[in-house]
């Protein structure tokens, strides 16, 4: 018997249909992987289930919970099932805990509104639950707050409010995406973990294939509001049959093709370079306290080269690209491009920054919402003595916009109008305006569904090669860096730990933290991925 | 323009404004009858067909005094709105570029001076050193627009600091203060829209309590608080002296209250989009 059975689904809000004839199930101790883009109605889905939907949404259909129609139950039986038989763990843990509650008192306020038990004793149950969360009481006491804690430990402490209970049901929403690699990889274990001890259905929901494939028994590929491939996790990925799911599949794997001429010629070197940051003063004549972002780091980009930089969160990643692009000083060592610094008496060298440019990570946050396009991407011209003006600045523009696969008309839209990719591709050619011979892409391709981050990849392969760019490629995502530098650096707590040919380090790491990150990122089963 | 009607306190906020504009206005060129001519043997008066809303005890036409009273307010309102606005915007803004410096620490201390004394007592001050008049009051009231322009516009601002697209400017090689006219600016242009209605109407209050204690707008002027404490000797004999431009002030304030309220909901992008 199953414990979730969604039937024929179809849910529209304001009569705009999201979701059509959507059929999933969920059996008890079995995990089910809900796979989809943005915008494909995964989420919907499992809000569906506790019927913790938008204003103005109407179902028909059939969700049934452990024998129970979900859609026919009141608002008051509804709030008994929340929390009680199902549990949901969130996609931000920042964001997720009250920070003015203790974690203790978070986790044992759901037992307090699902039981009639003292409070004493909701907070013996608290310990246990995160105690099976892997929070252990002598290390992580109830007394602690979200703050003190880590963005993996807080995950954590969601997923022991989910389960204090012992639900039947746990929704996790994209449980991984705000973590690191290897945090990643303890959570998704922990959540299996939990499953097979308390007999408990999962219904992870992601749009990272290489996470679920790993876990999931069951699996559903979600488009457009429609289940596009359903069945076992392991049948799925053999017969794919829908064009949609190969082409997802495909995109997760995706390699651009690069011919990568690299010269000899060291572009950019970074020599022994120490930033310090001031992180606390206690009032204004107290003591300072100081924290060693960045520790001794040296390396050289070759020119037509694509380097990668691959950390985790606070590994000083973003410190190190703010230093190279010469908008803070650094306390020690030198960084210099094409032999002259990048920072000079007390501000950015301008001769030296009209040749990098920089593309980050958040499509949405990344523009001005209040200007036009042609504005945004003709923002580097700052940069330059004479900008150019007229008929010069208008063919400028419409080359940019050309060469990331827009129209010149695209100029005269506002950045609302277009979609994360496309946004991605405007950021591309705001750097490429000017001309420059280096671009740093601080997770350039992260916020990205996978089919449109393979877009982008590959309109960044064919730059390179086109217009001899050399690239220095950040991420947290070991895939993508495989497919798109030429040379790594693993970097950690400061310090870059490894330094070789990409492939060389990935399929032979040397230091214990390489391996510990190359072993903790999901991959795609080896045959699948081949096909 | 279908967004206006969304709003349920825009527009009764907007038109209930819009008629104290109208009327100052109007009294620029043209008032029912002069308010600077007595006619004691007309004093009094309950309103009549004559006089809509009654004579004072000088024998002038009130809807003609609230009509010049409206001038008077708005005209120091606005004024000190502007005054706030024009030194606090840009104090706010150097504030957040200078985020934990030395500017940032002494245009934030400075402000709270100002916010720890009471405002009338200033205005007092002020106005017993330079003498009691419009003009002086305006700077009163001004002064302590100042620090609320300036903190709205430093907190708004460091939140926008953070984003994208300001490393992007800084990466174009642009320095803070063009990086806080072009996109910092624009961006919290709505906010102080808001705020500039709110602060409109605290003008007025504040204009109508000195003018109360005879602080503000001095005789021939009309101003509604003049008339509200010329009249109040006489609220057992003739309530309606008081009335009136009590209403007037009750009216206008919450006319501009409204119309914030409104504004705020119609310039957030998150509650605009929530409604759609």
């Amino acid at each position: 018997m199953s414990l979730l059975d969604i039937q024929n689904l179809s849910l529209s809000i304001h009569g705009i249909p999201v979701l059509k004839d959507v059929s999933m199930r969920v059996a008890p101790g079995r995990i089910l992987g809900v796979i989809g883009e943005s915008g494909s109605g995964k989420s919907m889905s499992a809000f569906s289930v506790m019927q913790l939907l938008p204003n103005g949404t109407s179902c028909s259909g059939k969700i049934s919970l452990a024998g129970q129609d979900v859609l026919a139950l009141s608002e008051p039986d509804l709030c008994r099932i929340r929390g009680r038989d199902v549990g949901m763990v969130f996609q931000e843990p920042m964001t997720a805990l009250n920070p003015l509650q203790t974690i203790g008192a978070q986790v044992a306020e759901t037992i307090l509104v699902h039981e009639n038990v003292s409070k004493s004793e909701a907070m013996v149950r608290a310990a246990e639950a995160l105690r099976r969360a892997e929070l252990p009481q002598d290390k992580f006491p109830l007394s602690r707050y979200p703050h003190e804690l880590s963005g993996g430990q807080r995950q954590r402490v969601v997923i022991a409010m989910a389960i204090a209970l012992r639900p039947k049901l746990l929704i996790a929403d994209e449980p991984t995406t705000a973590l690191d690699v290897t945090t990643q990889a303890q959570i998704l274990e922990l959540l299996k973990k939990l499953v097979s001890e308390d007999n408990m259905g999962l219904m992870l929901i992601s749009h990272d294939l290489a996470v679920v494939a790993d876990l999931a028994d069951d699996l559903v590929i979600m488009k457009n509001g429609e289940v596009v491939e359903a069945g076992p996790a392991d049948m799925v990925f053999r017969t794919m049959q829908h064009p949609y799911s190969k082409a997802l599949l495909a995109a997760s794997s995706h390699v651009p093709d690069r011919e990568g001429l690299v010269q000899e010629k060291p572009l950019l070197k970074v020599q022994n370079v120490v930033r310090d940051y001031v992180t606390h003063t206690h009032g204004w004549w107290g003591k300072t306290v100081h924290f060693r972002a960045v520790n001794t780091v040296s390396f050289e980009i070759k020119k037509g080269e694509s380097l990668g930089l691959v950390g985790e969160s606070g590994c000083g990643k973003s410190t190190l690209t703010r230093a190279i692009l010469g908008l803070e000083e650094v306390q020690s060592g030198e960084i210099l491009f094409d032999g002259q610094p990048v920072f000079t008496h007390n501000h950015a060298n301008l001769a030296v920054r009209r040749r990098m440019q920089v593309v980050f990570q958040d499509p949405y946050g990344s523009f001005n919402p209040r200007w036009k396009v042609e504005r945004l991407i003709t923002e580097p011209f700052h940069l330059l003595d004479n900008p150019p003006k007229g008929a010069e600045r208008d063919r400028a523009i419409a080359e940019a916009l050309e060469s990331v696969g827009l129209t010149a008309e695209d100029r005269h839209k506002y950045i609302h109008e277009f979609s994360g990719g496309q946004r991605q591709r405007i950021a591309i050619a705001r750097a490429l305006i000017i001309k420059p011979d280096l671009i740093i892409l601080d997770e350039a391709v992260s916020a990205l569904d996978v089919s449109v981050r393979a877009q982008v990849l590959d309109l960044l392969a064919d730059l390179s090669d086109r217009l001899d760019l050399t690239y220095l490629f950040i991420s947290h995502d070991l895939s993508v860096v495989r497919s798109i530098t030429d040379r790594v650096l693993v970097m950690k707590s400061g310090e870059i730990v490894e330094e070789g040919p990409t492939g060389a380090v990935f399929d032979a790491p040397k230091h214990d933290y390489t391996k510990q990150l190359v072993a903790a990122a999901p991959v795609l089963p080896a045959d699948i991925s081949a096909a | 323009m279908s967004v206006l009607f969304h709003s349920r306190t825009l527009l009764p906020g907007l038109f209930l404004s819009l008629v104290f504009v109208a009327a100052a206005l109007i009294s620029l060129v043209w008032v029912p009858y002069d308010t600077t001519v007595l006619n004691i043997a007309n004093r009094m008066k309950l309103p009549s067909w004559e006089h809509w809303l009654g004579t004072d005890q000088f024998g002038r036409d009130i809807l003609s005094m609230i009509m010049v009273g409206a001038r008077t307010s708005i005209a120091v309102a606005l004024v000190a709105v502007g005054i706030g606005m024009s030194v606090g915007v840009p104090l706010g803004l150097a504030a957040a570029a200078r985020k934990g410096g030395w500017l940032d620490e002494v245009i934030m201390r400075a402000n709270d001076l100002v916010f720890a004394f009471p405002s009338l007592l200033i205005a007092v001050m002020i106005t017993a050193v330079f003498g009691a008049s419009a003009l002086n009051a305006i700077i009163a009231i001004g002064i302590f627009n100042i620090p609320v322009f300036a903190r709205l516009t430093r907190g708004a601002a460091l939140s926008l600091w953070n984003r994208d697209y300001i490393l992007a400017a800084r990466v174009a090689g642009k320095g803070p203060a063009r990086i806080s006219m072009e996109h910092i600016l624009p961006n919290v242009a709505n906010l102080l829209i808001v705020q500039g209605t709110i602060q409109f109407s605290l003008g007025i209050l504040a204009e109508a309590g000195l003018s109360y204690v005879g602080l503000g707008a001095q005789p021939p002027t009309a101003s509604w608080g003049r008339m509200l404490a010329d009249s109040q000797t006489m609220i057992s004999l003739a309530p309606h002296l008081a009335l009136f431009p009590g209403l007037a002030i009750l009216l206008t304030v919450l006319g501009l209250n409204l119309m914030g309220d409104g504004l705020r909901d119609l310039l957030d992008p998150k509650l605009r989009r929530a409604r759609v």
